[in-house]
């Protein structure tokens, strides 16, 4: 299994910037998910590495060797496409057997080969059915045997998942996980969905623009995010612009929140607040505020299954803050409540605004 | 009872009274003598000269210009639709071969005698470079030339038939297949050429039916010196020959046979070649 090796990728089509530089390197055997928004550059940066198109400048090095210039049917990478890869015209087994066909490999030993691998995949019993035959979940389980067939160095998935409903792709999900470790072979998984990369990579990569905002552990990804965009990309996130008061507070829209993480910041300072909606407590008010709590009343509440989501906000609405809280705790706080939220001095992270011209990121709401 | 079915009367109207009786006819006729009785001879008769060479030209420039129009259309819309090709040739390509499959009949052996006649000035530009056909043994007038005229109009048949199956081939599929260690050959052979072949076949039928039933442009290129069946035909309708009436007849059965076998012979190919689609 390989080691991968990014080195300053650029790619421009025309006036188009689809990557401004990637740098990354991946280790033997590791998960790397890109993830990011529609148009960063995720599938570009894939294309290049399987060879399907070259940089405009920078390097791929697989192994210590550098394939830039190599054709993708001489790089030994196995490649998973969203959807409708499939040859139409061969069976299940035909098709995973494809790469070892011409390879020249026996008629006997490949077809043993090929129905192992739709095995491994949960899919034996079909090998003999044509694509249009299977279902999308199923097809995506053949794409994955065949590209695994040739045994190859790398593995590269892009978006496998997303043309699936929401219950197969998250069974999917683990069974992709399962079979790579497993096998242990190096992969790389691009995915605009937080969820699928956070809860199948060892490490996820946030794209915008062309560029890697961010690279981390998925924990690490969620517990700090290190840009506006990361933390608005990653978990839902209430983000308060707010500038720092004295002694480990700060000023939101004419508030006093107490907030650790103020501490020893200069006065006055512009910064974001990012407060986890799971940390954000609400109760029903009684006529008292607590210094460093929000009173105001609930504008929505959405069930989410074992929590619900509640929106708060001050009555000039120039406050609002998103909250999860258990559905048990919700059921009573319908929409016109007046309630008083709050959240512990401990839980928020504080991103400064000195050097973020971009301000404010988009509404994670209107994603 | 629904009246459903009532849907259905127009339709089957309009075929009964324009495909059904005249074929009815050409069917009937073709088994009658001219006392009013059956009989086998006008059939016989196509056997005989010079009928039996017609059949044997009609379907020579048939089959080549449709083997050779399929192929070259193929390969012209291919080269213009696949990616790396700039968008304004795939349209101009579409609109000339809307254009150029259209224009078949005298205005085309016209073009074409204009240009490469003996006279014509791309042959007295080649001529002019020290080449003259027609001192090689090439001529407009002859069975090779109305190959090369009907091709004028069979290549862009097949570029706008063709088109469609070529967008449909998939992205994914030469990338998947080369990522799996296949070359441009190998997918061509495993994926590409069996994907198309139903199209390919059904669109080659096409052509083979549209070359054999043409008239015009043979006739206006070699006033019916290259004997064709339609042009034997033509020559009952306009009275040239008295004696037989039901021959034409029988002539126009002769070529419901051989598009009839030629469906025979296509209908297992594109049953075997689209197995994979049911
Ligand atoms: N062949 C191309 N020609 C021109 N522009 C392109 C081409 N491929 C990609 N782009 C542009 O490059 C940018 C990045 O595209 P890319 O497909 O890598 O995005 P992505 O992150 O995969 O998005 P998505 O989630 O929608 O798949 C986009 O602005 C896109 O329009
Ligand atoms: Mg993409």
């Amino acid at each position: 299994m390989a080691v991968v090796e990014l080195k300053q990728l650029h790619r421009r089509f025309g006036e188009v910037v689809a990557l401004a530089g990637i740098d990354l390197d991946i280790g033997t055997g590791e998960f790397v998910s890109l993830l990011g928004p529609s148009g960063c550059g995720k599938t570009t940066a894939l294309r290049l590495v399987a060879g399907f198109d070259r940089p405009t400048s920078g390097r791929v090095v697989i192994d210590g060797q550098d394939v830039t210039d190599v054709p993708p049917n001489r790089r030994d990478i196995g490649m998973v496409f969203q959807a409708y890869s499939l040859f139409p015209n061969m069976t299940a087994v035909r098709n995973v057997e494809f790469g070892l066909r011409v390879r020249k490999q026996r008629g006997a030993d490949r077809n043993r080969r090929a129905l192992e691998l739709l095995d491994l995949v949960g899919l034996a019993q079909a090998a003999n059915r044509y694509p249009h035959q299977l279902s999308g979940g199923m097809q995506q389980r053949v794409a994955l045997a065949r590209a695994l067939a040739i045994e190859p160095r790398l593995l590269l998935l892009d978006e496998p998942l997303s043309a699936l409903d929401a219950k197969v792709r998250v069974q999917l999900r683990e069974e992709i996980r399962r079979i790579q470790l497993e096998l242990g072979i190096t992969t790389i998984y691009v995915t605009h969905d937080q969820e699928e990369a956070l809860s199948i990579s060892d490490r996820v990569a946030v794209m915008s623009g062309g560029q890697i905002e961010q690279i981390g552990p998925p924990a690490e990804m969620y517990g700090s995010p290190a840009t506006p965009f990361v933390a608005e990309f990653i978990g839902t996130m209430n983000r308060l612009l707010a500038t720092v008061g004295d002694d480990g507070s700060i000023d939101y829209a004419g508030l006093r929140l107490r907030v650790d993480a103020a501490r020893g910041l200069p006065r006055g300072e512009r910064v974001l607040c990012l407060v986890r909606p799971e940390t954000v407590e609400v109760v029903r008010a009684n006529g008292l505020v607590a210094e460093g709590a929000m009173a105001g009343e609930v504008l929505s509440n959405t069930f989410l299954g074992s929590t619900s989501r509640l929106r708060v906000a001050s009555e000039s609405g120039e406050r609002s803050i998103t909250a999860d809280i258990s559905t048990a705790q919700g059921v009573d706080l319908v929409v016109g409540t007046k309630v008083v939220a709050s959240f512990p001095p401990d839980s928020p992270r504080l991103l400064s605004l000195a050097d973020e011209p971009m301000f404010p990121v988009p509404d994670p709401d209107s994603r | 009872m629904s009246l459903a079915w009532l849907g259905v009367v127009p339709f089957l109207a309009y075929a009964t009274a324009f495909l059904l009786l005249p074929a009815a006819n050409v069917l009937i006729g073709a088994f009658q003598s001219n006392e009013g009785g059956y009989t086998l001879d006008n059939v016989r008769t196509l056997f005989d000269e010079p009928y039996r060479t017609a059949f044997k030209n009609s379907i020579e420039v048939s089959l080549v210009t449709a083997l050779l129009g399929g192929i070259i259309g193929l390969l012209m819309a291919y080269s213009a639709i696949r990616e790396g090709t700039p968008r304004w040739i795939r349209g101009g390509l579409t609109t000339f071969s809307g254009v150029a499959a259209n224009f078949a009949g005298i205005p085309l052996a016209f073009a074409f005698i204009a240009t490469f006649g003996i006279l014509g000035v791309g042959t007295q530009a080649m001529t002019a470079v020290g080449f003259n056909p027609y001192d090689h043994g090439f001529s407009l007038f002859t069975k090779t030339g109305i190959e090369i005229v009907y091709l004028y109009f069979q290549i862009p048949l097949m570029i706008l038939v063709i088109a469609p199956a070529i967008d449909g081939l998939r992205r994914e599929w030469r990338e998947a297949a080369s990522s799996l260690g296949a070359s441009s050959w190998q997918f061509w052979r495993h994926i590409g050429v069996p994907i198309l072949l139903p199209s390919l076949l059904s669109a080659m039928v096409l052509l083979f039916g549209n070359a054999f039933a043409a008239y015009a442009t043979a006739y206006g290129l070699t006033s019916g010196g290259v004997g064709l069946v339609p042009i034997q035909i033509g020559f009952f309708l306009s009275g040239d020959v008295f004696d037989n009436p039901h021959l034409g007849q029988a002539l126009a059965f002769g070529m419901f046979v051989v598009l009839g076998l030629m469906m025979l012979a296509y209908i297992p190919l594109q049953r075997i070649s689209s197995r994979w689609m049911k």
